[in-house]
């Protein structure tokens, strides 16, 4: 752990990734309780195509994973509610939509599909300077929103009718709700990676929910272990020499193992996830 | 006072009309039954006046106001049918659910900390929760959790509770003891009670108005002339799903 605070590119990566971790946690934890788990993983492959786009005409990826992911993010809520479309289904399209044209752009750019893997697999190492501080304002402004609207955030997940008849404009919710999401998930690329993304999302919340006895406990305890997996991911990741996103990943998959069969040993009811 | 008018109300979905013609006037300190068959627009016409769907054709006010200019909705409480069809393993206190109606309150910066705290408190003592606000909420029982929602209801100091059939699926005793609280409230706090039911029993023990629905207002007034009304022997002679409890 000397290295971290030695390197500058590793206090950078280490601040990014704890900031991009907690939003992700934070967020999960909204997102499974309202059975959305899987617009993550949705939105990551959407994001693919806006890493294409963006290196196809030379931008910055990242602003054009931005871009795309809060936009498709935008059609996926209306789709929900205009179109009576089901949530899986609307995600469903646009996330093979996106896979479709990341896949096609590739391959009519042959030249930056090395680049275009670092963004399949995550390489927060390897962050520019520039995406660090974008990633640091971005997850900031995400935990800040999500602060600000805690309480409408949790009535409107715990009870949409009531929450509507007490004058929460849940049209609105939903929507901030899924461009935070598409925001965050495209900060989270290049922790773990697009094809990793997700877990981000979904395993600190799912981890947090086992033990949490109230909303804030668990929003909380998600957000610890996020962080916790991320900063030893990093540690193992220079310590063994192995990728920063796989070991971040399965740290958060330990953790809710353990918890898991905590809470089984203790004989406590299954959580919502 | 009135603090609901509805002056000829109609509502369809998809052209299959729900409600017809409906003229209704909710006074203040009114505890009013609004019964009538399954399928009647019994909780269509209590979601039309919470704003939550929008009639099509009449004009509904609520403190005087069109739902969509309304903002002050601390004044109204409400229950929704399915309030205890909730997500047992959702993890929330009984503390932080009765507290999440406090956000209009929060969002006009009247209600922080140590005080929005003592009114879940309150709210919590008036249901005789009081002692389970540490507690998830999927721990408690069916009628403990309809207790509970009844705080979330009253926390803001409504002047009228909106309750959508408050008592399906939970036991006898437990409904004596909610109907003698609502009672409670009415009498001593002066507080309006709307309630949807079809059970005829708490509509005799309980209530002082009552509006008969079936697509149509049929009777509207009080609880002694419905009882000698054309409506009480059609419903109860029909045997339109009315059904009756001993409370």
């Amino acid at each position: 752990m000397n290295a971290l605070f030695a390197y500058g590119f590793l206090q950078r990566a280490f601040l990014a990734g704890i900031l991009i971790a907690v939003a992700c946690a934070v967020l999960g934890v909204f997102l499974i309780l309202r059975k959305d788990a899987m617009i993550g993983h949705g939105l990551s492959h959407i994001a693919f195509a806006g890493v294409a786009l963006g290196l196809f005409l030379n931008v910055l990826p990242l602003a054009a994973a931005l871009a795309v992911a809060v936009a498709s993010a935008l059609a996926i809520v209306k789709l929900k509610g205009r179109a009576g479309l089901h949530g899986d289904t609307a995600i469903g399209i646009f996330s093979s939509l996106g896979m479709a044209v990341g896949i096609l752009l590739a391959s009519l750019a042959r030249s930056f599909n090395v680049e275009l893997m670092s963004y399949l697999f995550g390489d927060i190492l390897a962050i520019e300077p520039l995406e660090v501080w974008l990633s640091t304002g971005l997850a900031v402004a995400v935990l800040v929103t999500v602060w600000l609207n805690y309480d409408k955030l949790l009535f409107m997940t715990f009870d949409r009718e009531s929450a509507r008849a007490a004058g929460i404009k849940i049209g609105r919710l939903d929507t901030l709700l899924m461009v935070l999401t598409a925001v965050t998930i495209v900060l989270g690329m290049k922790v773990a990676g697009i094809l990793l993304v997700a877990a981000l999302i979904v395993i600190p919340a799912a981890a947090g929910l086992q033990v949490a006895r109230n909303f804030r406990t668990a929003v909380l305890a998600s957000a610890v272990i996020a962080v916790a997996a991320v900063a030893g991911g990093l540690a193992l990741s220079i310590a063994v020499n192995i990728p920063a996103s796989a070991a971040i990943v399965i740290l958060c998959f330990v953790a809710f193992g353990a918890l898991f069969v905590l809470k089984r040993g203790r004989g406590l009811p299954p959580a919502s996830d | 006072m009135s603090l609901v008018v509805l002056r000829d109300v109609s509502f369809a979905y998809d052209g299959t009309p729900v409600l017809v013609d409906i003229d209704l006037v909710i006074e203040e300190g009114d505890f009013l039954a609004i019964i009538g068959p399954n399928g009647s627009g019994k909780t269509t016409l209590v979601k039309i006046i919470l704003g939550l769907l929008r009639p099509t054709a009449g004009q509904v006010e609520i403190f005087g106001k069109p739902p969509a200019q309304f903002s002050n909705w601390d004044k109204i409480g409400y229950v929704p049918q399915k309030a205890t069809h909730i997500d047992p393993f959702f993890p929330a206190s009984v503390d932080e659910v009765v507290g999440m109606a406090l956000i209009s309150s929060r969002r006009q910066g009247s209600a922080k900390g140590r005080e929005a705290r003592a009114k879940v408190r309150r709210a919590l003592e008036v249901v005789g929760m009081a002692e389970f606000g540490r507690e998830p909420i999927g721990r408690l029982s069916g009628g403990q959790q309809q207790r509970v929602f009844i705080a979330r209801a009253l926390v803001t100091s409504p002047r009228v509770l909106f309750l959508d059939e408050p008592t399906t699926g939970v036991d006898a005793e437990t409904q004596t003891a909610f109907y003698d609280m609502l009672d409670r409230l009415n009498r001593s706090e002066g507080l309006t009670i709307v309630l949807v039911t079809h059970d005829i029993g708490i509509v005799n023990k309980h209530v002082n108005r009552v509006a008969c629905l079936n697509q149509k207002l049929i009777y509207h007034g009080d609880h002694a002339g419905f009882c000698r009304s054309d409506a009480f022997r059609d419903m109860i002679g029909h045997g339109d799903h009315l059904i009756s409890h001993e409370h």
